[in-house]
């Protein structure tokens, strides 16, 4: 039988004023069930508090009902009080009769009809409340980052140097992603690889951190605490510890002219067995078994390896499936450059001297094909004059994609800027439509690429580039001067749009992450939550979520990381109780439920008998992944799974107590 | 005949409302959610708006949460008007409940129009937690529609 208490506050007079308190302490004493009824002027102050709890113990009560002020103000801090006495902190509802009453009515003896039935509802409920014990899930104290750029080294780099071992998977054959392509950074034109390449290496050495590259994700099972992943490492054909990363091989390596570079965007060749790039971490070359003539003609060409001094090339190496545990994985997966095909009329493809924003930043870089002499693909020429076109993709909804890519303002006005110091008495145009440089220093950034760099910037679109007589003609409008501009350039760069890592809309539904129509990934809530993916345990950081810049990335790899370290501070994840739970001897496993969940929290479990045959199939709810949403109930045909804290019969309990 | 059932009622539960659940005094339940809705609900308090108060709340994890028979059983204790409000779309603090919600929502309503409810009875609507102002305009235009409808319509549940 239920002892239940009802505790009516007058909230000083803030309900008091328009609810007859008394009148509805009397209503509470009448219900069944009910053994006692006060009222209080401020139940949320100490004395009110101990009054609450010295009841609790005096009348042995099983519930506890308090007519006052929004749940969301102080159902934490009743809960407690009560939890101090020995019940259970659910069996604790808050009858909201000042938000929703006394609040926002006037005429007072409807007021109180009202609190009076939101205080009956709670009756009601609190009768049939089941004590739910908070969920406690065991922690693999081991977290995996997926994807080696800055954000990702980042975040591997705070979880490691927190005491957290760290598994760091890279699908190329180095780390360091799009910044170590990068040639100087705006504002501060501080050198990318000289910022970069410490942190790559400090990476690789650091002794929480067991790297990975030329691997990929190839499955996640599990939840937040005890992930079961599998990562695919690729067959670099050469056995990463014995190399010395010393060069013979690819000195040897006679396929040197016809694979392009994809680190150099197709600007320089490579070899069939190369480094990306000289700073690559690992210094392991990989060899490229698409191109290379040991595959290709049967085995006749090893040059390479006779050329290896430790012997360390391995025709024969298999790829390798490596299993982890781990209880918090980042999604880091960056971001790719748009496809230009769309825009036919920038020639880009079709004019070698068209070239996209990160291939012009390759022709920046020491590092690069040209050793950071500006030089045009075409003929290897120094351009006197370069057209820069921004927002080719970006903010562009029928063609390209509605966003803004963030970046591009930012690396244009450094384009323009590097472009006129390293040539001389040469002259750029930029082509935009809003110049946005919000962050600190960048504003003047901008101001200094055109008032002392001398880039003419002018607001409209390009509406055709075409080559004439060497010149790359690019026709466009000046909205400001409301004139055509015809300008005969050398090279046009053009600052294609951002868009998610190719393959990662792939990983999100491995890892059961949501991303949005353009395929990033979607943070749990976009303010409050920017660093949690929608499932437990998974979190997210850098370009995979959205355009951002460097320090955007960096401060989103720590927040990832810091929200790690937090989860594993504790020994276990605790869970709050109010989650769904299934009956057994009355699910039928049709799966509905599955179906609707956003959590993926429903799994198949199997019932065995002592000899082990499976009897019966059920759906099971795991504890770590429930939020106790609800939609699984309504989808059970069977009613065979309830929601703890908002169960069928109190909800139909609270619907008859408002009867009329 | 109307005021009979209800004092029949009356009886039966044992309770006494100045709330009399009549045509020109309806009684209206919403079901809403405990992150969007209920919070506007508390905001159009916390900021001390008025509205009729002919609505009780009852409060839910999710909108998804919603079972259609909660409505037809409001229906069946006499409630003369149902609402139903939740997240906007793109907001659901579960992902994807208030989804489930509207579509739940767009299949329930032929089965209630084929039962004889008014199909006016029944508001769907979006709050979210900083529309304090939207929650008071939805109840009081929706407690005014309820007032204006013929009372008939719902007499397949008020009979039992």
């Amino acid at each position: 039988m239920s002892r239940i208490g009802v505790f009516v506050c007058w909230c000083g007079s803030n309900i008091a004023s328009t609810v007859d308190v008394e009148k509805v302490r009397e209503e509470a004493a009448k219900i069944p069930g009910v053994v006692s009824a006060v009222d209080y002027k401020y139940m949320c102050s100490d004395p009110g508090q101990n009054s609450l709890r010295n009841v609790i113990k005096e009348k042995n009560l099983t519930g506890v009902v308090l007519a006052a002020c929004s749940p969301h103000m102080h159902e934490n801090t009743f809960r407690k009080a009560a939890v101090k006495e020995g019940l259970n902190p659910y069996f604790v509802e808050i009858a909201n009769i000042r938000e929703q009453v006394s609040w926002v009515h006037e005429d007072k003896e409807r007021a109180t009809a009202k609190a009076v039935d939101l205080m009956k509802m709670m009756v009601e409920k609190v009768k049939r409340d089941k004590p739910i014990e908070d969920v406690r899930v065991p922690l693999n104290k081991k977290a995996l980052v997926i994807g080696g750029g800055i954000s990702g080294i980042q975040a591997a780099l705070d979880i490691a140097n927190g005491g957290v071992e760290v598994i760091l998977v890279e699908k190329e054959p180095s780390i360091g992603g799009r910044m170590i392509q990068l040639d100087e950074t705006f504002p501060t034109l501080d050198c990318s690889s000289c910022i970069m390449t410490p942190k790559m290496v400090e990476a690789n050495q650091h002794p929480n951190i067991k790297l990975y590259t030329y691997s990929e994700i190839e499955d996640v099972s599990g939840y937040i605490g005890n992930f079961k992943v599998k990562i695919k490492k690729k067959a670099r054909s050469v056995v990463e510890k014995d190399c010395t990363g010393c060069g013979e091989c690819w000195n040897a390596c006679p396929m040197h002219k016809n694979v392009k570079s994809e680190f150099n965007l197709n600007l320089s060749e490579r070899t069939a067995i190369y480094v990306p790039f000289p700073q690559a971490v690992p210094l392991v070359p990989v060899l490229d078994r698409s191109v290379c003539l040991h595959f290709k003609k049967g085995g006749k060409c090893q040059k390479c390896f006779d050329a290896c001094g430790p012997k360390c090339i391995d025709f024969s190496m298999q790829d390798e499936i490596i299993e982890e545990t781990v209880g918090a994985i980042v999604a880091a997966t960056g971001y790719d450059l748009m496809e230009t095909s769309m825009y036919g009329e920038y020639g880009y493809g079709k004019y070698k001297d068209v070239v996209s924003g990160l291939q012009f930043e390759r022709l920046l870089s020491a590092s690069g094909p040209t050793e950071g002499v500006i030089k045009r693909p075409s003929d290897g020429k120094t351009p006197q004059t370069i057209v820069f076109v921004q927002c080719v993709g970006s903010r562009d909804p029928e063609k390209g994609v509605p966003y803004c890519s963030k970046v591009c303002c930012m690396y244009t006005a450094k384009h323009a800027k590097l472009f006129a110091h390293k040539v001389h008495g040469s002259q750029s145009y930029v082509f935009y439509i809003d110049i946005r440089s919000t962050s600190k220093g960048y504003e003047e950034f901008v101001r200094g690429t055109m008032e002392q760099d001398g880039a003419v910037y002018l607001r409209g679109r390009v509406s055709k580039i075409y080559e004439d007589n060497g010149k790359l003609i690019v026709k466009g409008a000046d909205t400001l001067s409301g004139n055509q501009v015809e300008i005969a350039a050398d090279m046009v760069v053009l600052a294609t749009g951002v868009i998610p890592k190719k393959g990662s809309d792939k990983l999100a539904q491995m890892l059961g992450i949501s991303y949005d129509k353009y395929g990033f990934l979607t943070e749990s809530h976009p303010k409050l939550r920017p660093a949690e993916s929608s499932t437990a345990g998974i979190y997210l950081a850098g370009m995979a979520q959205g355009p951002r810049d460097i320090p955007e990335s960096v401060v989103s790899g720590s927040a990832a990381a810091s929200k790690i370290l937090g989860l594993f501070s504790k020994s276990e994840y605790e869970v709050e109780g109010t989650i769904s739970s299934v009956n057994e001897a009355t699910c039928v496993a049709c799966f509905y439920c599955q179906r609707v969940c956003a959590y993926n929290a429903i799994t198949r479990k199997e019932i065995k008998d002592r000899s082990g045959n499976v009897v019966k199939v059920v759906a099971s709810v795991n504890p770590g992944l429930c939020t106790g949403c609800g939609a699984c109930v309504n989808a059970c045909f069977s009613k065979s799974i309830d929601v703890k804290g908002f169960m069928d019969d109190q909800i139909y309990a609270e619907i008859k107590s408002l009867a009329v | 005949m109307e005021d009979m059932n209800v004092e029949k009622e009356k009886q039966k539960e044992g309770t006494a409302s100045a709330n009399t659940g009549s045509q020109s005094d309806p009684r209206l339940i919403a079901f809403v959610c405990n992150w969007c809705t209920y919070n506007g609900a508390d905001l159009a308090g916390t900021s001390r708006m008025k509205y009729s108060d002919n609505v009780r709340v009852i409060k839910l994890p999710c909108t998804g949460r919603i079972d259609p028979l909660f409505i037809v059983e409001a229906f069946k204790k006499g409630a003369k008007g149902v609402l139903v409000s939740g997240c906007h779309p793109g907001d659901c603090h579960y992902t994807s409940g208030n989804y489930h919600s509207r579509r739940k929502y767009a299949t329930f309503r032929d089965l209630l129009g084929y039962l004889g409810v008014d199909l006016n009875r029944v508001e769907f609507s979006w709050i979210s937690a900083s529309e304090g102002n939207k929650w008071v305009a939805v109840i009081n235009e929706f407690t005014d529609k309820i007032k204006s409808l013929p009372d008939k319509t719902t007499d397949i549940f008020t009979k039992k």
